[in-house]
């Protein structure tokens, strides 16, 4: 490939690289943040956890704990440095964003 | 109060304030209908208080502060659980311990009602009941769970033949008496079980059915065995796990027999017909194919292959009527979302979060991710798991499987027995209690 297609096709791929990158800021300026991430989450947890992590059998209740441990713990599931039956497959499925979300929600629960 | 208070209340002002600056444009704006601006206190109506519906209607009480009002109809007087309803048919649980009243619901201000839906006047927004006074809703939800095919059953056309062969898929009497059936058998009779092609409610559900039957004939009746009659090539969820299990801990009782389709049933022999061979048992298990529950088949919400009904995930609205919602085994998935109580138990939530924004004038959750796990149990006690997560993908407007994610267990074992019970205790509790 010669110089000037090159630079031709780095223009291009900077025209493109502009849109893309204008793109994803109005995208990021148009869309609010979901107000309701963390209880929505939290909720889905709630099936095996129990509603706002109060447990009521073997599965460990995360109503109350610690904000902190419970993105930790999720981290190591996902990464596979802690052992589990279900919890290293589900915990792929979640970002850190909406980790961490969960985690404030079910951290401001009361235990019991 | 602390500071988590205040924060939500300055959020609920400005959200106030929003709704009544909107409320004289949005039905033309914003495409919101006029009526979920309208009434001061909005009515749901959420029929079918399963797994689906029972967590819809707690959960738009609790997410919208009691300022929805939530009537569930159900016809039953009790919510008894498909999930572990094998082991009341294998003999290591009572029908009592998979039994929860409705009274829970009360606390959280649902209005249980004891009845059955009968028709729907979309224009008027009104349910029409069996007996009691047609109610009327600003949205509607309906998880109906199935009703079977008997079409291509020609000996079982009418109600009376179908009740003779029993299907023991919705838990309840069926299940009690299946196992009254196998408890009166003779050792050394056959028990035979039918599969009917996917899709049909909860996919592991019938291998798991054989596992059980297969604990109480080699603990009671050793001399007794079971035929498996699959419509399907091939066991269609956990297979590794069950092909294990039949293999380790009931070699020689099960007699497992693939894409072996259903022609007709002798109800006086008790005989299975199939394309190349009859199969007579002393006790027979047909589960009939099925759709959507009836009152989802109305106003053309059947509308995918005239069996289930399309929604929109990002709030199970039917796609066919507007403020009509669908949940549970009635809806056609998303592919690889089974039909399971778990995974009606997390549609619910994002529909009751959708419902809940809807009335209020907010915005409905453009991301909703799902998950499902589902426990099986090989034995009284060893359990294994099949799981997944799915997140909305806004170009497909579908649900996918996050990449990644979910899983199996590779065997069973009693560790997962003790999580699949504390799933069950759970799970009841988060749609009842």
């Amino acid at each position: 490939m010669d110089g000037a297609m090159t630079s031709y096709f780095l223009r291009c791929g900077a025209a493109v690289a502009a849109v893309c990158i204008s793109t994803t800021f109005a995208f990021a300026a148009d869309v609010t943040p979901y107000a309701n991430l963390g209880r929505d989450i939290a909720s889905n947890c709630a099936a095996c956890h129990g509603t706002d992590g109060r447990s009521r059998g073997a599965i460990p209740a995360l109503a109350g704990q610690d904000a902190q441990s419970i993105v930790r713990s999720m981290k190591e599931f996902r990464e596979g440095r802690r052992a589990a039956t279900v919890m290293q497959q589900i915990a792929k499925g979640y970002t850190d964003a909406q980790i961490e979300a969960a985690a404030a929600y079910f951290a401001a629960q009361a235990k019991q | 109060m602390n500071a988590h208070d205040g924060r939500t209340r300055r959020v609920r002002n400005r959200r106030a304030f929003l709704r009544i600056a909107s409320t004289s444009l949005a039905a033309v704006a914003v495409g919101m209908r006029a009526n979920e601006v309208r009434a001061a206190v909005p009515k749901v109506v959420v029929v079918g208080a399963g797994y689906g519906g029972a967590t819809a209607a707690k959960y738009i009480r609790k997410w919208s502060a009691g300022r929805i009002e939530v009537t569930l109809v159900e016809r039953e007087t009790a919510f008894v659980s498909c999930p572990v309803s094998n082991l009341v048919i294998g003999g290591s649980r009572r029908i009592a311990d998979i039994t929860v009243p409705y009274d829970g619901l009360a606390k959280w201000g649902v209005r249980v009602v004891r009845d059955e839906a009968l028709d729907i006047d979309p224009a008027a927004r009104i349910v029409k009941l069996g007996r009691g006074d047609a109610l009327a809703y600003d949205r509607l939800i309906l998880s109906p769970g199935v009703d079977f095919i008997y079409d291509d059953i020609p000996s079982l056309a009418t109600p009376e033949a179908q009740a003779r062969v029993l299907h023991a898929w919705k838990a309840g009497p069926q299940t009690v008496e299946l196992r009254a059936q196998l408890e009166a058998m003779p050792d050394g009779g056959v028990f035979a079980i039918h599969i009917p092609k996917a899709p049909f409610r909860c996919p592991p559900a019938p291998y798991e059915r054989t596992c059980q039957i297969a604990h109480y004939f080699s603990t009671r009746k050793k001399k007794s065995r079971i035929i498996v009659l699959d419509a399907n090539e091939e066991i269609q969820s956990k297979k590794a796990l069950f092909t294990a299990a039949w293999e380790s801990l009931y070699k020689g009782y099960i007699d497992y027999r693939p894409n072996s389709a259903l022609v007709d049933v002798d109800l006086a022999t008790r005989t299975l017909k199939l394309d190349f061979e009859d199969v007579t048992a002393n006790v027979i298990n047909v589960i009939p194919p099925q759709r959507a529950g009836a009152i989802a088949r109305r106003l053309g919400m059947a509308n995918a292959n005239d069996r289930f009904c399309l929604v929109d995930f990002l709030t199970y609205e039917s796609t066919e009527q507007r403020g009509i919602h669908v949940l549970g085994d009635a809806i056609q998935g998303a592919p690889l979302m089974p039909k399971s109580g778990h995974m009606a138990n997390q549609q619910a939530k994002v529909c009751a979060a959708a419902v809940v924004a809807l009335l209020s004038g907010d915005e409905v959750n453009l991301m909703p991710i799902v998950a499902n796990t589902c426990y099986s149990y090989v034995d009284d006690k060893q359990a294994g798991h099949v799981t997944s997560v799915h997140a909305y993908d806004s170009v497909q407007k579908t649900m996918l499987v996050v990449p990644g994610s979910g899983g199996l267990s590779l065997s069973a074992n009693e560790g997962e027995g003790v999580f699949a019970d504390g799933w069950a205790h759970n799970i009841w509790a988060d749609m009842l209690m």
